[in-house]
């Protein structure tokens, strides 16, 4: 099979970036499923406790916040996050890196209009449009049972 | 088995939002409201409390988790308050989740300085 420069220069552009789609789709995979998974272990830890499962589940989130928090403020979790991609945004972990980063980043420009201004600038819209949307739902919901 | 089931759920949903990041322009944070937004609709719609209740921190974890917790809270408070519920019982129920990452962050950036990315 003869291939010309073009022709092999599109080939290789069509394969590079599914390699690097199927890596990176690993990689959440891997790295998001071991987060969950210590969360479980987190939330059957706090069960066994003896706490409810809402007060277990609320202590397990606030755990993984703090554990996020610790691992953003050495700088490691960012280095998982590069080839952990989704794995490590969209768990809670990932919202909690998402207050923490900016939080340290604009300290610099001080506490109030810094810190305070920005410690949002990310993981805002999520507070914004998650309790919208159970506002909306939740009128929804009382006019069905009236 | 809880374990395999947290991994492979918990992995699977954050392999979408890798899907999303790849194949999309959307940025981190509108990927993140999609997950919340997706949260307290499926949870609306009924389908998050099985789904929670067979994956455990594979479908809790991730944030339609937080979006099933706000939906949770939501219904939760409109049963004992009426319409008042609507307005309160979302972040009620979150409460923890979002004070937890105000004081970490507030703590991290007093005890760390942030890196060179």
């Amino acid at each position: 099979m003869s291939v010309s420069p073009d022709e092999y220069k599109k080939m290789g552009e069509k394969a590079v970036p599914k390699t690097k789609s199927a890596k990176n789709l690993a990689g959440a995979f891997f790295i998001g499923g071991t987060i969950c998974t210590i969360g479980q272990a987190v939330l059957n830890f706090y069960m066994n406790a003896g706490l409810s499962t809402p007060s277990a589940s609320t202590a397990c989130s606030i755990t993984l916040i703090g554990l996020s928090a610790l691992l953003t403020g050495f700088g490691v979790y960012d280095k998982i996050a590069k080839f952990g991609g989704g794995g490590t945004l969209v768990p809670i972990t990932g919202f909690a890196n998402a207050v923490v980063s900016p939080a340290m980043e604009y300290k610099s420009e001080g506490f109030v209009l810094g810190l305070g201004v920005k410690i949002f600038t990310i993981a805002g819209p999520v507070i914004v449009y998650g309790v919208l949307a159970s506002v909306v739902y939740g009128i929804i919901y009382y006019l069905m049972n009236i | 088995m809880e374990y395999l089931k947290a991994f492979v759920i918990g992995g699977a949903l954050c392999a979408i939002g890798q899907i999303f990041i790849d194949k999309t322009k959307l940025t981190p944070a509108r990927i993140l409201v999609g997950f919340v937004v997706a949260g307290v609709a499926l949870s609306a719609l009924g389908f998050y409390e099985p789904f929670a209740d067979f994956a455990g921190a594979g479908a809790t974890v991730p944030l339609s988790g937080f979006g099933h917790l706000l939906a949770k809270g939501v219904r939760a408070a409109v049963n004992d308050y009426g319409v008042l519920g609507a307005f309160t019982g979302g972040i009620s129920a979150a409460a923890g989740g979002i004070t937890a990452a105000i004081v970490f962050a507030f703590a991290a950036a007093l005890l760390f300085k942030p890196k060179d990315k």
